[in-house]
């Protein structure tokens, strides 16, 4: 065991954690974050994405000793982000979601891609998701919502 | 899907991550991103007593312009490469093939160093920087040396690194101002390990073609890459591109002959503006 400590979602986090416990697992049986789902385990699915230091990041190809000094966060702690608001309220309005369990992790990633490219093509955007599997196959809708998202972001900079 | 138990140790500088390493070679890896090492031990495809993280060392997130050519550290990763954080001595090209690597979330941690250690046959780096012909600066017990990418690498998951010794970075010699490089993947989707990795570099002598995922390890295509050099058209190529292709898989399967064939060709058509 080792004891870790992180920034997670804006507050400081001190644990101890098993070395090989994944960030994943200590977010959701540790944390009780449960937005970070576990679909692959191997980093194929895209369903744990995170942000851990501005980086986009497989949360179950980190281990939680591995983020020790770190700031984490979860779509928990993206609840007043504009851009995760923008890109919730495009979900809801283009049905982007069936059985919503990849939810969490085209957020995680949509709002990584629009705050590098706010003005993504359709083809940037497919690009930028290619690492999130939506097993509904509902990518149409998630596309469409991420394009409406960094419309409304562009047209109301401010009022989100 | 979850590693069986192993013992994390945080190295903080180069020379204590060989000390780290050389406590008991056989049973411990170091780790960098973790992006490959990661998924295999999720998997337990592969095990470790004990895992020597490299993230935290400074000395191996430097970059610096050599003059006649740049060095890349070892724990700079793919996104850094994509987002032009480090010198570049590609005119353009190692940002472009960067961005090619995987996904995002994992370009984000991945690093050029890791990524030649783990000498995946399929990987992007290994074949790229085989192509540059970039010398990789290694550090161990002994001291430093100096490898080129073809005496580095041997084999699938196998490179010419001693126990105990890490990647330090790459000298990658500076592009000619005429030169012109490209790569071409194909993979079953977008980010995927890829099926065939083709790379070429157009410029004169220095000319050099490579290809990946088509045998043991990524490897030079002789006599593609000698016409290459002597200006060779299009056209003059292909019969030297099926041969070189042919010599490289195990054995004959026109599938395989025509996807990597086709493949090199298309990076040859570019770098030669045909």
């Amino acid at each position: 065991m080792t004891k870790i400590r992180m920034t997670l979602n804006g507050a400081p986090v001190v644990r101890e954690v098993e070395d090989r416990t994944s960030l994943a697992d200590f977010l959701r049986e540790e944390c009780g974050l449960t937005a970070t789902h576990l679909g692959c385990e191997h980093g194929a699915c895209g369903a744990c994405s995170v942000d851990v230091d501005g980086l986009l990041t497989r949360a179950c190809l980190k281990f939680a000793v591995q983020c020790d000094g770190r700031t984490v966060t979860t779509l928990e702690g993206l609840n007043q982000d504009r851009v995760t608001e923008a890109l919730r309220d495009a979900f809801h309005r283009a049905h982007a979601l069936q059985c919503g369990f990849c939810t969490p992790g085209m957020l995680v990633t949509a709002r990584d891609l629009l705050l590098r490219n706010p003005q993504p093509s359709e083809a940037e955007i497919r690009d930028a998701l290619a690492g999130n599997i939506c097993r509904c196959t509902g990518y149409a809708g998630i596309v469409h919502a991420i394009a409406l998202a960094a419309d409304e972001l562009i047209r109301h900079p401010r009022s989100l | 899907m979850k590693p069986s138990p192993f013992t994390y140790r945080r190295a903080t500088s180069v020379a204590d991550a060989i000390v780290l390493l050389a406590v008991a070679p056989d049973e411990t890896a170091a780790i960098a991103g973790g992006q490959s090492l990661g998924p295999l031990l999720n998997l337990r495809m592969t095990t470790a007593g004990t895992l020597i993280d490299l993230a935290a060392i400074s000395e191996l997130r430097e970059s610096r312009d050599l003059g006649d050519a740049v060095f890349i550290g070892a724990g700079v990763t793919h996104a850094e490469i994509e987002d032009g954080k480090v010198p570049d001595p590609s005119h353009g090209f190692m940002r472009r093939a960067a961005a090619k690597i995987a996904y995002r979330a994992i370009r984000c941690h991945g690093t050029i160093g890791g990524s030649v250690a783990m000498a995946d046959p399929a990987a992007d780096w290994p074949c790229i920087l085989l192509a540059l012909n970039a010398t990789a600066r290694i550090a161990g017990p002994q001291g430093e040396r100096r490898l080129a990418m073809d005496d580095l690498l041997v084999a699938a998951y196998e490179t010419n690194l001693a126990a105990g010794e890490i990647i330090l970075g790459f000298e990658i010699p500076k592009l000619d101002d005429t030169a012109r490089a490209a790569s071409s993947k194909i993979n079953r989707k977008t980010g995927a390990f890829a099926d065939s990795l083709a790379v070429a570099v157009r410029q004169g002598a220095r000319s050099r073609v490579t290809l990946g995922a088509a045998s043991i390890r990524a490897r030079i295509l002789p006599q593609t890459s000698a016409a290459l050099a002597q200006g060779e058209s299009l056209e003059a190529l292909r019969p030297l591109v099926a041969s070189d292709v042919a010599a490289l898989l195990a054995a004959p399967d026109p599938y395989l002959q025509n996807l990597h064939a086709t493949n090199v060709m298309r990076t040859l058509a570019e770098v030669l503006g045909a």
